[in-house]
Parts: C-alpha cells; structure tokens; sequence
C-alpha cells in the first residue's frame, strides 16, 4: 500500500501520522482536518483492525505545512484527546532509518 | 516500502517498551583552559562550557519531538580534570568541581563527567589533589562525575590507587550519608576506562578526543526483551538471531538521534554506546530478558551463559547499525537501577560473587551496588582489586561503582529515586583482605600470550 509512494520523493518532509485507538465515526475526518488546516498534503492512508483497535497510518508531506513538527505534533496529540485517541506523528526517517540499511 | 507492521513495530517499541534514547553527551576538551591562576582557569571552563553546549538540550528537546523517540538525558563530558587544572597554583580542586556545577547547571544538564584522573601507571601532583578532592566535591556539588582509571592491560593494577580509591569511597559515603550516599552513585573507578563513554558516571573527553564531539548511549532492554518473549521457546541460534535483529533497529535510532544532534549544533558525530542500559521502569529491565530466556531468577546457574549471549548479539547487531560504535557497548547489570536485578538480589539469587562473574562476560562492571556501612576502605579495595583484575587480565573495560551504606546492613534499603533506582543492601565476606591491598605497588602488566 505505502510502497507505491516512494517514486515521487520530495525529500526530507514527509511524517508519518500512527492513530491508535477505539474504532468510531470521524476519525479520518478529525485527523484530515487537522492536516489540511496546516496545509499538509496527504500521500496515503491505509488502516486496519487489530484486537478491536483502529490501527491508522498516513503518509503525509510538510513541504507546504504552516506549522513546524512541534506545533503539529501538538495539535495532533490535542485533536485526538478529543476524539478519545490517541494520534502521534513523526518523522519518515525515523522508521526508514530502523527498517531500512 | 515500509509496511503497516513496521510501521506499528517502531510506534510499539516507543510507546509500549520504552524505547528511548538513554542520552545526548557533548564532550567537550578544556586542555585549552589551563592557567597558573585557578580563578581564571575556572572562568575558562565554565565560559568554554556555557559557550559550546548552550544549545544542547534545546536542540535535543527539539530532536525529541521532531522524531517522537524519548532523549532521557543531555549531558556533557569533559578532559580529565586533573589534566586541565595541573598548572593551576592551588591544592584546592573542589572549586574546580564546583565551577563545573555551575556550567552544567546553566546549560541545563542533568550530569557532567570528568571530575577525573588516570593513574593506571602512576599520579601526577595533581593527580594527588584531584583524588584528596572527590569526598568533598561529590558532597558539595549535584551534577558532577568523577571517575578514576587505576589500571590498564598495559600499565598494569596501580594498587596505590586501589586502595585511594576504596577510601575515597569510604569517604564519599560518610560526607554525603544524609543522602544515602548519593556521592558514591557519581563515582567510578575504571580498568581500561574508553574515551568516548556518553553514560555517567563514568564519561569523560579523553585526550585522543576532538576539540567537541556528539556521543550517543541508545537503551533499550524493554524492547528486547519483548523479543525475546515473542520468539518463544526457539534454540540458540534463533534466539542470538532474534537479539542481533532487535539490537540493530534500536542501535539505528541512536545512530540517526546522534547524526541529526551533530549536525544540527554543527559538532562532529563521535560513536553510537550500543549498551543495554536498564532503567527501574517495569519491564526495563536486563534482568527480565536474562529470566525470559528461561532463567528461574537472575543470578541463578546459567545466567552469566545467558549473559554472554545476550552481550554478544547485542555488540553483533549493534555493529552493523551504526558506522562508529563505542564507548563501553555492552550490557549494563547495575543493581539499583534495575527491578529485575533487585528482586534477584531480594530472593537470594544474585549475590555478590555472581555479579562479578557475569561483568567477565558483560560490560561493565559491579555497579550501584549498595554494601553495609561498616565496610572497611580495605575491603572495599580488595573488591575494587578483583574487579580490576578481570578487566586487565581479559583485555576489556571493568569499573566499580559501590556504595557503602552508612549505618545500614544487609537487607536494609539504599534510595534515590529516578533513574539511580533503590539498591538492597546485598553482603560481603567478613574476612579481611587488608594486609593484601595495604601492599602497595603495582600489580604487572599481565602477559598476552599464554592465554588459558
């Protein structure tokens, strides 16, 4: 799912946006607007059930984002105490770096 | 190209295993600090050091949340300072210690290494000094380090310092008794100390060292010991396989935390510390991945066997992760600082004799051990001598760091919270070892042939 979007490489600015949590309606739509209010483009989203848990992950691209990874790790962490999840985003490299020599 | 899994397998080991990076150290030299007058040689210093690491723990704030990996601590490390306050005129080296307090605390460091000296071959005049001064300046100060080399496979035992450095520990305990002798927790004595150590208590900037340079610890047994569990009942060559794998993604995120804080305080990127550093977090522990192998109790037979598996996959993974590995890159086994050793040491599993047993297998040494009040300075030598011994004889870094628990005895409790942890008081032997250390001299280089 993710693979295909390794071709177009605009290097150094995309997250990694993991959604752990309670299956409910507007959970997409909660952390898509967050994204799109910071100007951040969405490249993939893919999710799965594991143990009645949600298990979301999403590819993003920060090269436009008005806010820096702080700010938005904040609002973040902030619109998912609002939904009753818990959302968490970083930095591609950190998982590239770990799972890929 | 990463999947779902992986994905999930990096956010799990940082939420759930804890994962973390156990420490940023700057190393920072102060051989250009020196001057006959102390006042100005401690005005260097502190300058030098507010100068180079102003940004460090901002920049390793901001690497934390950038990444989302947890940094415990930002620290810095410095030239040893009795090299650095040689040709000041004074006898006087607590200030010294305490300038160095003063430095770290305006930069916001939590500890600073090199309160030091190496005398494996012999002291210095200010070598002298800098050992008179530790009692005093562990007691007086909160951040510093101070750790002493006594012995190399090269230069042999010093034994003079041996027995110096059972009584500077003595001492230390006495003055900082109050605090359950919180100064001994911030004093190591080495054999074959490295350069390049980011963990405390023992790091320092070593003299081969750059002018300023990033050094990174990774931790970590959290998450191999979830691996460990997960592969279940396999055989050996699985289980070395499922740690090396393991050892590898946590070694990976020290590598880019270190690269990313080199580059963005524009100091070279020095070694990754690929060491299992347990914490007194639950599940933190090296004790537990010891016992999930299928041990009893940590300390029970077999577990230096289980140890030097796990030592050695960790060195073999962690190699392959990171371009420069160093420091002392091994499996810590500190008493205090681990539950699972702890709840060893409470059952009558781990005692003393084992624990030096496996440091022949595992850095680093008998460490955060708490031993009764009336612990004579001799004996405290004597253990720091076998210690020693091991590491000259097997080539390898070994270091003591010991508490003697004023006006407590076996059973009793030593506690300091945080990441320093709780540390039951565990026995030694009632017989003496005096007329041996009092000796004097120096113990051989041993010979490097002959092998058995």
């Amino acid at each position: 799912m993710l693979s295909k979007l390794k071709k177009e490489e605009p290097k150094g600015n995309r997250i990694i946006v993991t959604v752990l949590g309670p299956d409910k309606v507007g959970i997409i739509a909660g952390v898509a607007q967050v994204l799109s209010a910071n100007k951040i483009n969405i490249l993939d989203i893919s999710q799965t059930i594991l143990q009645e848990f949600l298990v979301m992950v999403m590819v993003a691209d920060m090269s436009e984002s008005t806010s820096d990874m702080i700010e938005l790790k904040e609002k973040l962490a902030e619109k998912g105490r609002e939904i009753g999840v818990r959302i968490d985003a970083q930095h591609e490299d950190v998982f590239k770096f770990m799972h890929r020599i | 190209m990463l999947t779902l899994q992986e994905i999930l397998e990096t956010v799990n080991m940082v939420q759930e295993e804890n994962l973390d990076i156990r420490t940023i150290t700057m190393g920072i030299s102060l051989r250009d600090c020196s001057d006959p007058s102390p006042l100005s040689a401690r005005r260097k210093i502190y300058d030098k050091i507010v100068r180079l690491a102003g940004n460090l723990v901002k920049t390793g704030e901001n690497i934390e949340r950038e990444y989302g990996l947890p940094i415990v601590n930002k620290r810095i490390s410095v030239t040893p300072l009795a090299i650095v306050a040689e040709s000041s005129n004074t006898d006087n080296f607590v200030d010294f210690a305490r300038t160095l307090d003063e430095a770290a605390a305006a930069v916001g460091v939590n500890f600073i290494g090199g309160f030091s000296a190496l005398v494996h071959k012999g002291f210095t005049n200010a070598d002298h000094k800098l050992i008179d001064s530790i009692p005093a300046a562990l007691a007086s100060t909160s951040r510093v380090c101070s750790s002493v080399n006594v012995a190399t496979n090269k230069a042999g035992i010093n034994m003079d310092a041996v027995y110096r450095m059972g009584q500077a520990i003595k001492k230390t305990a006495e003055l900082t008794a109050d605090h359950d002798g919180l100064g001994c927790a911030k004093l190591v004595v080495f054999a074959n100390v490295p350069e390049d150590n980011p963990f405390m208590a023992g790091a320092f900037h070593g003299i081969g060292e750059p002018e300023c340079v990033i050094n990174v610890g990774v931790s970590g047994p959290g998450v191999v010991k979830k691996a460990v569990e997960t592969a279940g009942n396999c055989d050996f060559g699985v289980l070395a396989e499922t740690i090396k794998k393991t050892a590898f993604k946590i070694t990976r995120m020290g590598e880019l935390v270190g690269r990313t804080a080199a580059r963005k305080l524009n100091v070279p990127f020095g070694i990754v510390d690929i060491s299992l550093a347990p914490t007194p977090a639950i599940g933190d522990s090296v004790a537990e991945i010891l016992e999930s192998m299928g041990l009893e109790r940590c300390g029970t037979h077999g577990t230096t066997a289980a140890l030097a598996l796990l030592n050695d996959a960790v060195k073999k993974g962690g190699a392959m992760a990171s371009s420069y590995v160093g420091g002392l890159s091994g499996a810590f086994i500190p008493v205090s600082e681990d539950a699972g050793m702890i709840r060893a040491v409470e059952a009558g599993s781990l005692t003393l004799d084992k624990l030096e047993a496996m440091t022949c297998v595992c850095s680093v040494g008998l460490d955060m051990i708490a031993v009764p009040g009336d612990t004579s300075a001799e004996t405290i030598a004597a253990i720091i001598a076998d210690e020693i011994a091991i590491g000259v004889i097997n080539k390898k870094t070994t270091a003591v760091r010991l508490i003697p628990a004023v006006n407590k005895k076996v059973g009793d409790y030593v506690e300091y919270g945080g990441l320093l942890g709780r540390a039951p008081v565990i026995p030694v032997k009632p017989f003496s070892s005096a007329a041996f250390v009092c000796r004097g001299g120096r113990i051989p280089a041993p010979i490097s042939s002959l092998t058995n």
